[in-house]
């Protein structure tokens, strides 16, 4: 089956820095995806923004990845926010409640605009 | 090739004339083949009943044409491309060739000298000529027997996508096939037939003789009766009308004995017909009894009618169904296996999915190491394990699709792709689809990782079913633990406080991405039933 390999890649906008990621959210996906996060963390930005616009998959393994960056981020005073989900991972985040600890936006236009008005 | 045959070609081959170099003293360098000659030399044929071949095959030494007196057209042939000299090569007192020599360029005769030079050329010259006679032949040969091989290992590979790629997963039972032919190619079969109406046809054939003639015969055989299984249901009906078709076109002496056999998956009942194969067994807490139903092979008579015969399977009982090229292989002592020693075997073992290699191992022990496979052999197992899904259900389900999948990382997005594609037609919404391929994903992923612990050699069974109110995937796996039916509910607050192990959604999630979630877990399988209710 042609599945996308994982890929993370940052890129400093505007008062936040972006984590636009690509191809499954899996097992695969816990090395480079932290590491990513680390590099984000790293940068003096309070915004961290996760791009899920090219994600065609994600699983449990996957929500549990982005549960241990949530914990970083909360222990670290880093606000971690999401945009591109499709509906159907909407509702996981829904359904897990990671919604509720994470600002969720439907594009990058919208997160910018929370990120400033916020 | 006849012998008078050989030596009329090599006689042609080497048609060649000799002659004497100019200027040339020394006798013993006097005479070479002539890289080239004057004008095209024809090569002339020997007919067998022409008397020169016989006075040739009895002369020893040179013979001059021209004091020949022998009424040959050869001869005369021969005289007319001014063949002057000609020199029989023998070897192991074998007529192997002829050198023939035009006039000499000085247009002197040919000395005694030049004709005890050539007999000496001629003693020496046949056995060299032997030799490479021979080794053009083993070349030959080689490279026959070369293509051959490969030819036979393409067959066995054209072979084997004749049977089932995989075996059918099918709720509540086991199934498991051995197919090893004794040459390259095989004249033994089986296949398993999926029928719209849930039914699985269960077919081992087996054509008389082994290797090629067999193996052709074999996937016309096999045409056939997919031809008829389509149209057709009853065995009876099935065996019948493979054997009109069959029966003009088959080559005489061959036969094709085959037990066809329907299954119902979920009460366990079976309906078969047997064309003169060896009778099926039901293997029941070491007890061994055969299902006799009795017909003749097809292709040897027509308009035969075939019985049908069925049974209900209770509970862990399994069907052994096989071919005679286990039944009658010998050993040593030359002993035959036997039906005696084959059903001591199965009385002695329990399990569906180990009856086959413990057979064979008993069969090995029996043969010896170095045992020269007589006849092709084919085993088939189907366990019945008597416990089913939706068996309370007014309405029971119908088969989409089944398949397996290897225990690797990765294969669950298949196992979702796979479902989702079957499902298409039947109208879930889009919602939904995503949602149970979310499910079967995670299902499939915990069917790997925990029931299978990732052992590729155990696969991951799934099928999908439909009924007017919901469709169902069922997944399973080789786990013989006991799953935990109600794991820790995730808590994403304890686990952001690192409370709870981040992990652990799998579960979680597939319940709430499907209406109803059921587990079952027995001896040897857990089980994972999804369904998703149609709306409205």
């Amino acid at each position: 089956m042609n599945t996308k390999t994982f890929s993370a890649n940052l890129r400093q906008e505007d008062r936040m820095i972006v984590i636009d990621l690509a191809g499954s959210i899996n097992a695969q996906a816990d090395e480079g995806f932290n590491q990513a996060y680390r590099e984000a963390a790293s940068m003096n930005y309070e915004t961290i923004a996760l791009n899920f616009s090219e994600v065609d998959y994600i699983n449990s393994t996957g929500i549990a990845l982005i549960v241990e960056l949530l914990a970083q981020a909360r222990k670290s005073h880093k606000h971690l926010i999401v945009y591109g989900l499709s509906d159907h991972y909407l509702e996981v985040f829904q359904i897990t409640r990671l919604s509720d600890f994470m600002d969720i936006y439907q594009d990058e236009t919208k997160a910018m605009t929370g990120v400033i008005s916020g | 090739m006849s012998k008078m045959n050989t030596i009329t070609t090599i006689t042609t081959k080497w048609n060649s004339i000799f002659h004497r170099k100019q200027d040339q003293q020394a006798a013993e360098t006097d005479l070479e083949i002539s890289p080239q000659f004057e004008g095209e030399v024809k090569p002339i044929d020997i007919p067998a009943n022409d008397p020169f071949l016989a006075f040739i095959q009895h002369s020893s030494g040179v013979i001059d044409l021209e004091e020949l007196k022998l009424d040959s057209q050869t001869v005369s042939a021969m005289k007319a491309e001014g063949v002057r000299l000609a020199l029989p090569l023998v070897s192991q007192g074998e007529l192997i060739g002829l050198i023939n020599l035009g006039p000499r360029r000085s247009e002197q005769d040919y000395s005694t000298e030049d004709k005890r030079l050539l007999q000496n050329l001629a003693t020496q010259a046949a056995p060299a000529l032997r030799i490479a006679q021979l080794a053009q032949q083993q070349q030959v040969e080689a490279r026959q027997r070369e293509r051959i091989e490969q030819e036979l290992r393409v067959a066995r590979v054209i072979q084997e996508t004749l049977l089932p790629k995989e075996i059918p997963a099918i709720a509540g039972w086991e199934l498991a096939a051995h197919w090893q032919p004794a040459r390259e190619v095989s004249g033994d079969f089986y296949d398993f037939i999926q029928l719209p109406d849930g039914r699985i046809a269960v077919i081992v054939a087996d054509v008389t003789d082994k290797g090629v003639p067999a193996a052709m015969v074999m996937a016309t055989t096999r045409s056939m009766l997919r031809a008829a299984a389509e149209r057709l249901i009853e065995p009876g009906k099935v065996l019948a009308r493979t054997n009109e078709l069959l029966h003009p076109d088959i080559p005489t002496k061959m036969f094709v004995t085959c037990l066809y056999m329907l299954i119902e998956p979920g009460s366990g009942k079976i309906v078969l017909a047997n064309a003169g194969h060896n009778l099926p067994y039901i293997l029941s807490n070491g007890e061994v009894k055969e299902l006799r139903a009795t017909g003749m092979p097809l292709g040897l008579m027509p308009d035969m009618p075939y019985d049908e015969l069925e049974a209900t399977l209770a509970a862990d009982q399994i069907l052994v169904l096989s071919s005679d090229g286990l039944i009658e292989a010998h050993n040593d002592q030359g002993e035959m296996y036997g039906f005696g020693r084959f059903k001591s075997e199965l009385a002695t073992l329990g399990e569906g999915v180990g009856i086959i290699p413990a057979v064979m191992e008993s069969w090995q022990d029996f043969t010896g190491e170095d045992h020269d496979q007589e006849d092709d052999i084919t085993l088939v197992t189907l366990q019945y394990s008597g416990k089913d899904f939706g068996e309370s259900e007014d309405q029971s389900w119908s088969l989409v699709t089944s398949f397996e999948l290897a225990s690797r990382p990765g294969e669950e997005r298949q196992a979702s792709q796979r479902v989702l594609e079957a499902l298409a037609p039947l109208g879930l919404a889009e919602r939904q689809e995503r949602r149970l391929g979310t499910a079967v994903a995670e299902a499939t992923m915990n069917a790997m990782e925990h029931g299978n612990q990732y052992q590729e050699s155990l696969p991951v069974q799934i099928e999908v079913l439909d009924r007017e109110s919901a469709v169902a995937v069922r997944i399973r796996d080789f786990g013989k633990e006991p799953i935990e039916d109600n794991p820790d509910i995730p808590d994403i607050d304890a686990k952001l406080a690192g409370m709870q192990s981040p992990r652990g959604w799998g579960l979680f999630l597939i319940k709430n991405m499907v209406d109803e979630m059921n587990v079952q877990q027995d001896e040897q399988h857990h089980t994972i039933e999804l369904i998703v209710n149609r709306k409205g």
